[in-house]
């Protein structure tokens, strides 16, 4: 193929570097596996069966690649947990359960580009010594699930699966598994629970890690899509050369995908940290909305803490300890996570002035209690009683102290559950509270505040159920 | 009306089953797709069916079932809509975008609970749910119709013509 171009409209901004992204919306581009070979692809499936397993792990964790999923933890370091002196069988599962609202990237990698996938897995699989791995997709893609197993058919018929491949004496066998509308399935152990065929629990770790006890009890990989993906591409340039892009600790590109009130929502992959919240909000997305100011932004999928507009935010320490306006935060791990948040999944959620805040954050709640997989008493019934009050907040039923009551209830979830999702749906309601407190008590009514007893019947006449 | 798998179905399913050859257990999801694809929801005898093919007790399909949003257990529409109901799509108008398709088609929404969330039209062409987060939220307000996946969707109309 000649120079690349993309359809009218869809263009990358000037300030996008496209690396894992580089065909989605390319002219000319295509699905088919005769496309993508004709680009090189699986050339660095072949160059890894030269090379000794370890060796591509090191690569890999030289590049210090962080996980894209969420929790931006190392992936190499992840692999690097395997058990040494292993008997049992390894499995490698990707994480294609994408729903953390806010969070809308990987769609278009499965949608238009799967061979990347594919091939990142392939090699990841050959790292780590899997000969079984599942791709594990959100019912709600069921043509990305149909796409998936189209390219994986295509794959093996030219030999890029299956036994043997390419002559390495490597056999790997993926399939595509499809989940079937639960969020706590992009939770690793509550995916692994899914996978072997019953409700997703997440599983308590330890002992359950999944490195040492996953899949089957046996060692099992989980990872992201795009970090799959940025595998295929660390080998190509080698992991040292790969972590030139992004900034130090915050290594390569991302992709960032941006909601909400402004003029152009969209993704847009980048060096991570090399574009601050401001370029991103105002250059890359047209800005807010006519006549519109900011009031909060949700930086990494609706479970990131919010920050608001006018926060100054101090971070770093010592020679570096600087102080940043929201418009300065530049988009990578380390400095969203020192202001306060998460640079989680890459979801930005804008918010300006026309919303309120209450209605937002019943939003967020309204998705938590629905989401909630139930096993630990403090998420299960908490999510629940943040919806009800958030509920009667939007409706004018609540008194000024349920305010209180809500944040001690999200402040009784965070840190005792199993699983992270307490704090994912603690987080919102607690950040909320902090910040926008006169807001939410705004919309209460003083004048009910002694009928606490009476919250069953509020609830019922503001027909809530 | 007895329950009956058609042998073309089940040979799919007997395929399917294959790509879990450590355990059949997690071959549970698939083979509701599968059974939900065809019947349109998960009867009872579904559940006893697929127990059946994998060698489970009933308790752990109905299980499963319950559990994920996925399922359904009574018979929707003939097409079934899905509305993304979470925050970014309901910033672009997804709520009123439910109103609006449960007017058009005639659907009434006002019997609907957590635990039986789908609402069916009067002529039973449409049923509708909210859905959590449907992962493109850059494009709201969006909606699933069947399997097919619409953006922005603003002409109710033209999108409900769409489906005779």
């Amino acid at each position: 193929m000649s120079a690349i171009s993309y359809r009218s409209g869809k263009e990358p901004h000037p300030k996008e570097h496209r690396v894992v992204f580089k065909n989605v919306d390319r002219e000319g581009w295509d699905t088919s596996i005769a496309t993508y070979e004709s680009e090189g692809g699986y050339e660095q499936l072949k160059k890894a069966f030269g090379m000794e397993p370890s060796a591509i792990t090191d690569e890999v964790k030289k590049a210090g690649l962080r996980g894209r999923g969420g929790a931006g933890f190392p992936a190499g370091v992840k692999w690097g947990f395997l058990p040494p002196n292993n008997e049992k069988p390894v499995y490698l599962i990707c994480n294609a359960d994408e729903s953390e609202p806010g969070t809308f990237k990987d769609r278009y990698i499965i949608h238009q580009d799967p061979h990347q996938l594919i091939e990142g897995m392939a090699i990841s699989c050959f790292a780590t010594g899997a000969h079984l791995a599942y791709i594990y997709i959100r019912e709600e893609f069921p043509e990305g699930a149909e796409i998936l197993e189209k390219a994986i058919a295509e794959a093996h018929e030219k030999g890029y699966l299956g036994k043997d491949i390419q002559g390495s004496g490597f056999d790997l066998e993926i399939y595509v598994h499809r989940g079937a509308g639960a969020y706590i399935c992009g939770e690793e152990t509550g995916l692994i629970e899914s996978l072997e065929g019953k409700r997703p629990y997440p599983r308590i770790k330890p002992p359950y890690f999944p490195a040492a006890m996953g899949l089957y009890l046996c060692p099992t990989i989980v990872n992201n899509v795009e970090t799959l993906c940025h595998v295929k591409h660390i080998l190509e340039v080698g992991g040292e050369k790969w972590s030139e892009t992004g900034t130090p600790n915050n290594t390569g590109t991302r992709i960032l995908c941006v909601s909400g009130d402004v003029q152009k929502p969209g993704y847009f992959e980048v060096e991570v940290g090399k574009v601050t919240m401001g370029e991103l909000i105002n250059d890359m997305c047209g800005g807010l909305k006519e006549g519109r100011e900011l009031k909060a932004v949700i930086p990494g999928g609706s479970s990131a803490k919010v920050l608001r507009a006018d926060e100054v935010f101090s971070v770093g320490k010592g020679d570096d300890a600087r102080e940043l306006t929201i418009w300065d935060i530049p988009m990578d791990f380390d400095t969203l996570a020192a202001c306060g948040s998460m640079a989680g999944s890459g979801g930005v959620i804008v918010i300006d002035d026309s919303r309120s805040i209450s209605w937002v954050l019943n939003n967020i709640n309204n998705f938590y209690a629905h989401e909630s997989c139930g096993q630990c008493t403090p998420c299960r019934e908490g999510s629940l009683w943040m919806k009800k009050i958030t509920d009667r907040v939007v409706a004018g039923k609540a008194s000024p102290s349920d305010i209180d009551t809500l944040d001690g209830v999200a402040r009784n979830i965070d840190g005792r559950t199993i699983c992270a999702f307490g704090e994912a749906a603690s987080w919102p309601t607690e950040s909320f509270v902090e910040k926008f407190r006169d807001e939410l008590v705004a919309d209460t009514d003083p004048e009910l505040e002694d009928d606490f007893l009476n919250a069953e019947a509020i609830t019922a006449a503001a027909n809530l159920g | 009306m007895s329950f009956k798998v058609p042998t073309e179905l089940e040979k799919e399913i007997d395929e399917r089953v294959t790509h879990y050859p450590v355990s059949k257990r997690s071959a549970v999801l698939p083979v509701l797709h599968a059974l939900q694809h065809h019947f349109g929801f998960i009867e009872e005898e579904a559940i006893e069916w697929t127990a059946a093919k994998l060698d489970l007790e009933p308790i752990k399909v109905l299980e499963v079932v319950t559990f994920y949003p996925g399922f359904r257990q009574s018979a929707p529409g003939k097409y079934h809509i899905r509305v993304c109901r979470t925050l970014s799509c309901a910033m672009a108008g997804s709520y009123e975008l439910m109103e609006e398709i449960c007017e058009k088609a005639d659907i009434d929404r006002s019997g609907v609970t957590h635990h039986d969330p789908i609402a069916v039209s009067k002529d039973g062409k449409f049923s509708i749910e909210f859905a959590e987060c449907l992962a493109s939220c850059g494009t709201g307000p969006v909606c699933l119709v069947g399997d097919d996946f619409h953006e922005e969707v603003k002409n109710v109309e033209g999108l409900l013509k769409q489906y005779k």
